[in-house]
């Protein structure tokens, strides 16, 4: 009795709150087909806000500068995050280690106003005193690779702490040279947590807003800046058309990633049984 | 055993190039920060004033933009300031974001690990999912759904709840709703991790003593949880304390908390120190409950 009422209960919240976290996107989805402007009631299909939304210059433009500054972020961030985590997981001892690890880790708890604020004085300081840089793209990436960064460290350093460091180890006792070791061994091993941490970064520039309107300059906006414009301003179907494809896109993104990842362990775990199997009778033969 | 330590390719060249990075572009533009908090306002071709005059070489720290933070108008109550006031607005919402995403959570989470494994992945994955979707659209929808005429209003006088629609938008209830929703996968996220790694035998155990499922629950699961209950309630309410997106999207005026202060002080008034003060102050708030909470994580090692 109590373990059924428990069990209702359970199905009951877990529906809930799923219908809670899906209800905006739902909500987006479907009034993105709506014919007219209004908001709260479906008055007939069409397409009219995705005509609009490939119309509107600021929005295409938005999205291209979006796409650059993610993609050159998630690389910038994913190569520092692997440094990062290289060196909090592997040197143990050197001065200035609680320095480094309280400062990749900053950005994490840091609000995103604080970031964007002293990167905005960094830049104007550097602009008094060598003319450069504008702001524009390049502050806007290196703001949004403070974060990525840290997300991206976090991600690698737990790969890194799993890894088994036996392989390198007989790497090197083959006769394998340091850096061999790195790009053969170490680097196949880690990769699905260098990609991961890609993808978060990448993610989290294409989302910011705060940071980039700190640190973007006149005529640069990112998509989300545009967008956050269009917001305080009131409602636009527009967006709605632009956060279905934006929906559609992710969860076939995020869904393929699964399914790749599930076939990789799945691979791997056969491939240690079938090792496993081929040590016990070369064990049986020869013992 | 202990491993040797392998020889690693280019120790320096390792350590060096995330050093560097994280002292130009994190370090340094932190100490500019803190240095502009100390100086006065400058004129309007150069924001701020030299902390030392190179005419009479005098060094003057200023503590001005620190004092006006507390400082009153003339009969005003103590320390009733609009900044003060932004400040203690941020911390009163981050922390009722947190309890709402504790209370809504809690339960989904422990929901989440007590189902089948089979089937636990592609839950965790469902509730990844919005969380990877871009942040701002979904604050932007609940601007939809809880204006005058929205879905929401319009639902609950459909079925005769109301029969005027009831103002949500615009005011705490739809800051609080935003904040809640778009904070929840950072409470449950940690409080799955834990909730996941219980015995759960432990409870039938109790059960077979005669405790009572409630009382089993205050005596055995949610002290085996505690550190989910705080790693989530930290998650949550230290980025809500600066949160400045959901605030300007669907906050009244009278919701204003103090990153948007800080972004006016910094871009309305132009006033630099006044900014910087500000925001220092608000690292320092955040760094309290941070190492309140390190040192018990430290203490349970």
């Amino acid at each position: 009795m109590k373990q059924l009422l428990e069990k209702h209960f359970g199905k009951f919240w877990l529906v809930l709150v799923f219908v809670f976290l899906y209800m905006p996107l739902l909500f987006m989805i479907v009034f993105s087909f709506n014919s007219t402007r209004q908001d709260a009631r479906f008055t007939g299909f069409s397409f009219r806000w995705y005509e609009a939304l490939t119309k509107d210059d600021r929005i295409v433009e938005g999205f291209i500068t979006s796409l650059k500054v993610a993609s050159i972020t998630g690389v910038l961030s994913a190569v520092l995050a692997t440094f990062a985590a290289f060196v909090l997981v592997r040197y143990r001892r050197f001065p200035g280690r609680t320095a480094f690890s309280g400062m990749v880790n900053a950005p994490l708890v840091m609000p995103e106003v604080i970031i964007g604020l002293s990167l905005l004085l960094l830049a104007v300081g550097s602009q008094n005193l060598f003319g450069w840089p504008e702001r524009g793209l390049l502050t806007i990436i290196l703001g949004h690779t403070l974060l990525g960064m840290a997300y991206g460290m976090v991600v690698i350093q737990s790969r890194l702490l799993q890894m088994d460091r036996s392989i390198e180890e007989a790497a090197m006792d083959l006769g394998a040279r340091p850096h061999q070791v790195f790009f053969l061994i170490t680097l196949p091993n880690i990769f699905q947590a260098i990609l991961a941490a890609f993808l978060l970064s990448f993610t989290l520039s294409f989302d910011d807003v705060v940071i980039s309107e700190f640190l973007s300059g006149p005529g640069v906006s990112t998509l989300p800046q545009v967008i956050f414009g269009y917001a305080r301003r009131g409602i636009n179907p527009t967006i709605y058309a632009a956060a279905t494809l934006l929906i559609v896109t992710v969860t076939l993104l995020i869904v393929a990633y699964a399914v790749w990842v599930a076939r990789a362990t799945r691979r791997r775990e056969r491939e240690i049984q079938a090792a496993t199997r081929i040590e016990m009778a070369a064990l049986a033969i020869n013992p | 055993m202990a491993l040797s330590p392998l020889p690693m390719p280019g120790k320096r060249f390792v350590i060096g190039v995330p050093y560097v990075w994280l002292f130009v572009f994190f370090l340094l533009p932190f100490l500019i920060l803190l240095y502009i908090s100390f100086v006065d306002m400058g004129s309007d071709i150069s924001p701020f004033k030299p902390i030392w005059d190179p005419v009479s070489g005098v060094l003057s720290l200023k503590y001005e933009n620190y004092l006006s933070i507390f400082r009153t108008a003339e009969g005003a109550p103590l320390f009733r300031t609009l900044y003060i006031e932004a400040y203690l607005r941020s911390i009163w919402y981050a922390l009722l974001t947190a309890i709402f995403c504790l209370v809504i959570g809690y339960p989904f989470a422990y929901f989440i690990a007590r189902s089948p494994a089979s089937v636990r992945p592609a839950l965790l994955l469902m509730v990844m999912l919005p969380f990877w979707t871009s942040f701002l659209l979904r604050v932007y929808a609940w601007k939809g759904l809880l204006a005058d005429n929205g879905v929401i209003n319009r639902l609950w006088m459909a079925i005769g709840l109301t029969s005027e629609p009831v103002q949500m938008l615009y005011t705490n209830v739809s800051m609080l709703v935003g904040m809640t929703y778009v904070y929840l996968p950072f409470m449950v996220l940690p409080l799955y991790a834990t909730l996941v790694k219980m015995d759960f035998r432990l409870l039938e155990a109790a059960y077979d003593l005669g405790t009572t499922p409630f009382k089993a629950f205050w005596l055995i699961t949610v002290p085996l949880s505690k550190a989910g209950i705080v790693a989530g309630f930290m998650l949550v309410f230290i980025p809500c304390v600066g949160e400045f997106v959901i605030p300007s999207l669907l906050g009244g005026p009278e919701n204003m908390m103090i990153g948007r202060v800080v972004w006016d002080e910094m871009f309305t008034a132009n006033d630099w120190p006044q900014a910087t003060a500000l925001a220092v102050v608000m690292i320092a708030l955040i760094i309290v409950p941070l190492a309140i909470y390190y040192n018990y994580s430290g203490d349970k090692k």
